[in-house]
C-alpha cells in the first residue's frame, strides 16, 4: 500500500499528517517507510531521530561538446526542445546552457560528428535513515538553483519500491512534482484547511486527481478557524472526510518544536491508525 | 520598485502579507506568481481585461495506425515515459517531458507532439490598481516561464499606468518558479514562521537569495507561537547580517478577513497588526 499525503496549498499540514501517521504505525510494529518527496523543502526528519544508513547523489546527464570535432552544423541546437544549446555558427561559438538542459539526450542523437558526450552533474541527494522498530525515512533533497525536483523525487520513491507500507509526503501544488508523487500512490490523502484559499486549492488538487483517476479522501486541519464552505463542498461532492484536526495552539506549538502529537497525546495515534485502517479496508490492495 | 514575497515553506502567510501590502498603496500592480495555486484573485475579484494562452510544454502522442511496435522510442526515452503493455506502445503523459526525441527518431513517423495549451495568464483591474495572475493547468510543468510572463505583463501595466510599485506574491519552495519570481527584483521578503521546519526552509531560501545576490529581508509571522524558535531565527539572521523587518503576532482575524474577501488592512485598519504591517511597508517603500 502506497499512501500519498498531499495538498494544493502549502503549509496546510501535510507533514503533520505524514509524520504522525508514520509514528503511529511504527509504534504498532508495522513495517512502514516514510518518503519525504518535498525535495525543495524536506522537513520530515525534523520530527525524528535516526541513523543515516545510505546516502547518494542524484545526477543529471549534461552534454559536453568537443569543439574540435564540432562542425557547427546547428543540428543539436535544432533538436534541443529546451533552448539549452547556444550556437553562433559563423563565429564558431557553441555553448551548453546547463540550467536549461533536461538531460533528454536529443543533442547527442542529433550529432553526426560524434562531438557530444555527457557528464553527470549532481542535482540533489537521497538519504535513508533507520528509525525505531525497523522502519525507515527516505529523504529527497534538491540542490539550490536546480530546475526541477522530479528526478530526485522519482529516485526517492524508487528506493522504497519493495516496501509494503509506504507513506509519500508529497510536494505542494498540482504540477509536475505533485503528479509524479501521487501517480505512484494507491490512495491520496488531501490535507486542507477550512479557508477560501484552502478550498480553492483543494478543488484544484481534486481536478488533477480525477484526470489521473486516483482515489482520495480529505483531512481538514485547523478546523474551527475559517468557515464551513469546505464541509458543504465535501458533502455536495460526496467526498470522504477522513479526519479533522482542530485548530489548537498546543498542536501548533508541538509542531513548531518538532514534536509529534501522536507521541504526546495517545488518542492522536489512535486517530491516525483508524484513518489508515479505514483506507486499507476500502482501498487496500494487499493483506496489510 | 519590485518587491517579491516568498517563503521556502508553504502556509507561512505570504499571500496574506502580499494582500495587505497591495491594499496599503493608492495604486499598485499586484502579480500573483504562485501559478500553481493562485489565490489572490479570490480576495480581490479583479475585472479581467484580458487573457493569454500559455504553452509551457508539449506531450508526445502515438498514432497507432502508423506505429509498427519496434520499441525504438522506449530505448531512447530518458524519462521512462514510454512502455510496452497490452501488446502496444504507451506513452505516459504524466512522465513525458516533451523533449520530442521519440518523435524525431520514430522510423515510421508515428509520434507527434501536441501543445499543452490549458494554462492561462490573466490581467485586469482591482480596487487598488492592476492585477496579473497565472493559472497553471493541472499536472503541467511547474515552469518559471509562466512566472516570467506574469512578471513581464506586470511591468508593462505598471509603465502604462504610471504605477511605481509592483508587489509579487511568489510560490513556495526554492525551485525554478521561485528563481523566476525573484530574479532582478529590488527586494525579496522571506516570510517565515517560528517552527523548526520554518527555520530549516528559511536557511535554504536564504542560500538561494544569496546565490542570486538579492537584497533580502525577513518577516517572522506568528512569532508568538514559539518565542524560543523566534529567538533562534533572530540569532541566525543576525549572524548572516540579514535584516528582520518585522515580527507579526498570530491573529485569527487574518483568516476572518480572508473569508470576507478582504486583506487584514481593509478588514481591521486600526488593529495592532494592521498598523505594524503599515509601518513595515512604509519603511520599505519610503525608507522610514
Amino acid at each position: 500500500m502506497k499512501l500519498a499525503i498531499a495538498s494544493g496549498k502549502g503549509g496546510t499540514g501535510k507533514t503533520l499528517v505524514a509524520t504522525n501517521l508514520f509514528y503511529a504505525l511504527q509504534q504498532l510494529n508495522y513495517q512502514v517507510v516514510l518518503v519525504d518527496c518535498d525535495a525543495e523543502a524536506p522537513n520530515d526528519m525534523v520530527f525524528f531521530k535516526g541513523e543515516k544508513i545510505k546516502y547518494f547523489y542524484v545526477h543529471q546527464e549534461i552534454p559536453v561538446i568537443n569543439e574540435k570535432k564540432c562542425k557547427f552544423c546547428s543540428k543539436c541546437h535544432e533538436y534541443c526542445n529546451y533552448n539549452a544549446i547556444f550556437i553562433l555558427p559563423d563565429l564558431k561559438v557553441i555553448k551548453v546552457i546547463e540550467d536549461l538542459c533536461h538531460g533528454c539526450g536529443a543533442c547527442d542523437v542529433a550529432c553526426d560528428f560524434n562531438a557530444i558526450s555527457t557528464k553527470p552533474v549532481p542535482i540533489g541527494s537521497i538519504t535513508k535513515y533507520a528509525i525505531e522498530n525497523n522502519t525507515f525515512i527516505i529523504e529527497a533533497s534538491m540542490n539550490t538553483g536546480v530546475f526541477s525536483p522530479v528526478p530526485i523525487i522519482n529516485a526517492a520513491i524508487k528506493e522504497a519500491k519493495n516496501e509494503k507500507i509506504v507513506i509519500l509526503d508529497s510536494p505542494p501544488g498540482t504540477s509536475c512534482p505533485f503528479i509524479n508523487t501521487v501517480a505512484e500512490a494507491d490512495f491520496v490523502v488531501l490535507v486542507t484547511e477550512p479557508t477560501p484559499f484552502g478550498l480553492s486549492d483543494l478543488k484544484q488538487s481534486i481536478d488533477t486527481l480525477k484526470i489521473i483517476d486516483k482515489p482520495y479522501g480529505v483531512v481538514i486541519n485547523r478546523s474551527g478557524i475559517g468557515d464551513t464552505e469546505i464541509y458543504n463542498y465535501l458533502k455536495q461532492e460526496n467526498i470522504k472526510l477522513l479526519l479533522e484536526i482542530p485548530f489548537d495552539k498546543m498542536i501548533a506549538f508541538y509542531y513548531s518544536n518538532g514534536e509529534l502529537i501522536s507521541q504526546l497525546e495517545y488518542q492522536w495515534a489512535d486517530k491516525f491508525v483508524s484513518m489508515f485502517n479505514f483506507i486499507i479496508d476500502q482501498y487496500g490492495n494487499s493483506n496489510n | 520598485m519590485e518587491i517579491a514575497i516568498i517563503s521556502g515553506k508553504g502556509g507561512t502567510g505570504k499571500s496574506s502579507i502580499s494582500a495587505a501590502f497591495a491594499t496599503l498603496s493608492e495604486k499598485v500592480v499586484l502579480a500573483d506568481c504562485d501559478v500553481d495555486a493562485t489565490n489572490l484573485y479570490i480576495l480581490f475579484n479583479p475585472d479581467v481585461e484580458g487573457e493569454e494562452i500559455y504553452i509551457g510544454s508539449q506531450k508526445a502522442v502515438i498514432d497507432y495506425s502508423k506505429c509498427i511496435n519496434c520499441g525504438l522510442c522506449i530505448e531512447y526515452c530518458k524519462f521512462d515515459a514510454i512502455y510496452y503493455s497490452d501488446q502496444k506502445i504507451n506513452i505516459s503523459s504524466i512522465h513525458c517531458d516533451g523533449c520530442k526525441l521519440c518523435s524525431r527518431i520514430c522510423p515510421n513517423k508515428a509520434i507527434t507532439m501536441i501543445d499543452n495549451d490549458k494554462s492561462r495568464m490573466y490581467y485586469g483591474s482591482f480596487r487598488n490598481g492592476k492585477m496579473v495572475y497565472g493559472k497553471l493547468a493541472p499536472g503541467e510543468e511547474n515552469s518559471g516561464k509562466l512566472v516570467n510572463i506574469v512578471r513581464d505583463k506586470a511591468k508593462k501595466l505598471a509603465k502604462e499606468n504610471n504605477i511605481n510599485t509592483i508587489i509579487i506574491d511568489g510560490p513556495p519552495g526554492i525551485g525554478c518558479p521561485v528563481i523566476s519570481t525573484i530574479t532582478g527584483v529590488d527586494y525579496v521578503i522571506i516570510v517565515t514562521e517560528p517552527t523548526l521546519s520554518g527555520l530549516k526552509d528559511l536557511q535554504r531560501t536564504l542560500e538561494l537569495t544569496t546565490k542570486f545576490n538579492l537584497n533580502t529581508v525577513v518577516i517572522i509571522n506568528k512569532f508568538d507561537l514559539n518565542i524560543k524558535i523566534t529567538e533562534k531565527i533572530e540569532n541566525f539572521c543576525e549572524k548572516l547580517d540579514i535584516k528582520i523587518i518585522g515580527k507579526l503576532a498570530f491573529d485569527p482575524q487574518v483568516v476572518a478577513a480572508m473569508i470576507n474577501c478582504k486583506s487584514i488592512i481593509e478588514w481591521q485598519p486600526a488593529s495592532d497588526l494592521s498598523s505594524q504591517i503599515k509601518h513595515i511597508y512604509n519603511n520599505l517603500i519610503y525608507g522610514q
